[in-house]
């Protein structure tokens, strides 16, 4: 079989939401969409950029797991949590460096993205990959991206002192060999700026 | 509250002696209660010395891997906040009625099971119940906690006694009779019932086939397929098939039960001590919501309890996870919306620094 891996391209989401749509249809986790969609800055741009797990070699959301609920298949993929073990404590969604699981609160069990398991372990893309039209999310092999794409895949991140190493590739400059959080300054957003009576992307996601 | 770092301090003894010891604690006070609860063996059944030689030797597998569970240190977190929520002085009625009402909701009905899939919550359920059933009748039987004599002057009259003393008796022949000789039969069906709907929903849930693995999945099934039905036989044996193979069928259901509790501290059926955890949980979060809450560093938000928070920077510590930024902050401190936000804005960043190094600038 040949070895296809996922790559992410931020910049290349056009924001159609057609991952989010097509991640439900998903039969390990149907009719629940695990795949994030963030609009970055409302105000100033029309960028957004999807998230899917980057499936960590040693995943933190395990390591806080209080229920040894979640579990790495052999082939490196992070699975949503153990359905009997799962105590819905959230240490997970609040710990993941990359702000992937979900609570669902309605089943009192954390979900997230398994990368469509039923489809990608028999070969198949998983559903977010097969229908993005924008190769912001493309699942192939490392020698067609390569070939294909300005930059180079990424797979080694660095949150303050914490290193970790994924399945999942992001794709970066030439040169990079690591994505460091510490790189950007995160500043607290100001929260007294006037109310946007225009700001369609607010509209949007209070309409959900 | 106090600090949670006084349950993730580092503990002295290696984690397998400790295991060893709550292992051997638990399978030592199981001897006591067969010893006490059949008044020194006076009451014990010596046909059932197989099932409950199994019974201690599963305690001692249950109290090694709980006590090894809970050397986790998020694990411990929680059973240490948990315990200290639920006993506090001032809420402590409040807690046991809510506790009634969670045991009812999650552990009686499961309705979050049923809130899954209603075809999983049936297969649980029928399950769940049907071994509580046969557990609550079978394991004080073989420990010689209860017993049952023919009264002295009147054949026709069974005597029902628990630690010896005198339950009440009842008629042969009577509704209430046939359904305490048939109650292991009626519990078996509900396993059959259970089984065959998880079977079901095995059988035609692509996503089941894709992440099931025969260890955690099957066996468990089989087993209790195997436990139900050489049970089954044992009572078709007598009553349609004069005893015929009695003896055998007897000893092939005898090591389905004692491979199931050998199995029970390894295998799926550990979630049922490690579940009611569920309850700490649910009182963690119910004291945490009605504290102070943590704000995202970076948008404001409020995004969990801050109680929460610092516990679980206490965990990240024990376990070695370095979320400290150089500008001082904690990585902790930033929401999951804003997390992502941020890898997409590094992403910018990578790029705008590889733009201006072409350009020369």
């Amino acid at each position: 079989m040949i070895r296809r891996e996922f790559f992410i391209d931020y910049s290349r989401c056009i924001g159609c939401r057609a991952c989010v749509q097509a991640c439900a249809e998903c039969d390990t986790h149907r009719g629940n969409s695990m795949i994030h969609l963030e609009t970055i800055e409302r105000r100033d741009t029309l960028q957004t950029a999807p998230q899917i797990c980057m499936h960590c070699d040693d995943p933190v959301c395990a390591r806080v797991c209080p229920a040894d609920a979640i579990k790495k298949t052999p082939d490196g993929v992070v699975q949503s949590s153990l359905k009997p073990r799962c105590i819905a404590c959230s240490n997970c969604v609040v710990s993941c460096p990359f702000g992937v699981p979900k609570y669902m609160a309605e089943f009192e069990q954390m979900m997230k993205c398994d990368m469509c398991y039923d489809r990608s372990s028999i070969g198949k893309k998983p559903m977010c990959a097969t229908v993005c039209p924008s190769g912001a999310l493309t699942y192939t092999t490392m020698e067609e991206v390569q070939r294909t794409r300005p930059g180079i895949p990424v797979n080694s991140w660095k949150f303050g002192g914490e290193e970790v190493t994924t399945k999942v590739h992001v794709m970066v400059p030439r040169e990079t060999t690591r994505v460091e959080i510490d790189l950007i300054q995160i500043q607290p957003t100001p929260q007294a700026l006037p109310a946007d009576p225009y700001d369609v992307a607010l509209m949007l996601e209070m309409a959900q | 509250m106090t600090p949670a770092r006084n349950s993730l301090r580092q503990p002295r003894l290696s984690d397998a002696t400790h295991a060893m010891f709550w292992g051997l604690a638990t399978a030592s006070l199981l001897i006591l209660g067969i010893l006490t609860g059949s008044r020194g063996l006076r009451d014990f059944d010596p046909a059932l010395v197989s099932y409950a030689g199994a019974a201690v030797l599963s305690g001692f597998g249950i109290g090694y891997r709980y006590a090894m569970w809970l050397r986790r240190p998020p694990t411990r977190l929680y059973w240490y906040r948990g315990w200290q929520i639920f006993l506090a002085p001032q809420k402590l009625l409040s807690n046991l009625a809510h506790l009634a009402r969670i045991a009812w909701n999650t552990i009686v009905l499961q309705r979050f099971i049923e809130r899954r899939s209603h075809l999983r919550w049936t297969a649980h359920w029928f399950l769940a119940w049907g071994c509580i059933l046969a557990a609550a009748v079978t394991f004080p039987l073989s420990f010689g906690w209860i017993r049952f004599e023919t009264a002295r002057t009147n054949q026709e009259i069974y005597r029902a006694f628990m630690f010896g003393i005198p339950l009440g008796s009842f008629h042969l022949g009577t509704p209430f009779a046939e359904m305490t000789f048939d109650i292991l039969d009626i519990a078996a069906v509900m396993v059959l019932i259970g089984v065959f709907f998880a079977l079901w929903r095995r059988g035609h849930d692509h996503g089941a086939w894709s992440v099931q693995q025969f260890s955690d999945d099957m066996l468990p099934l089989i087993l209790l397929f195997a436990i139900s039905t050489t049970g089954l036989f044992l009572t078709v044996s007598t009553h349609l098939m004069q005893g015929i193979y009695y003896g055998f069928l007897s000893q092939l259901h005898a090591v389905t039960v004692i491979f199931t509790l050998l199995y029970l501290p390894f295998g799926k059926f550990f979630h049922i001590f490690q579940r009611p955890a569920q309850i700490g949980v649910n009182f963690y979060k119910q004291a945490g919501a009605s504290g102070p809450q943590a704000r995202c560093h970076r948008c404001g938000q409020e995004f969990a309890s801050r109680m929460h928070i610092d516990d679980l920077k206490s965990v990240q510590a024990a376990l070695g996870i370095r979320y400290q930024l150089s500008n001082g902050l904690h990585y902790q401190d930033i929401c999951a919306a804003c997390r992502r936000k941020n890898l997409a804005l590094t992403q910018d960043g990578l790029w705008k620094s590889y733009d201006n190094r072409l350009r020369g600038n």
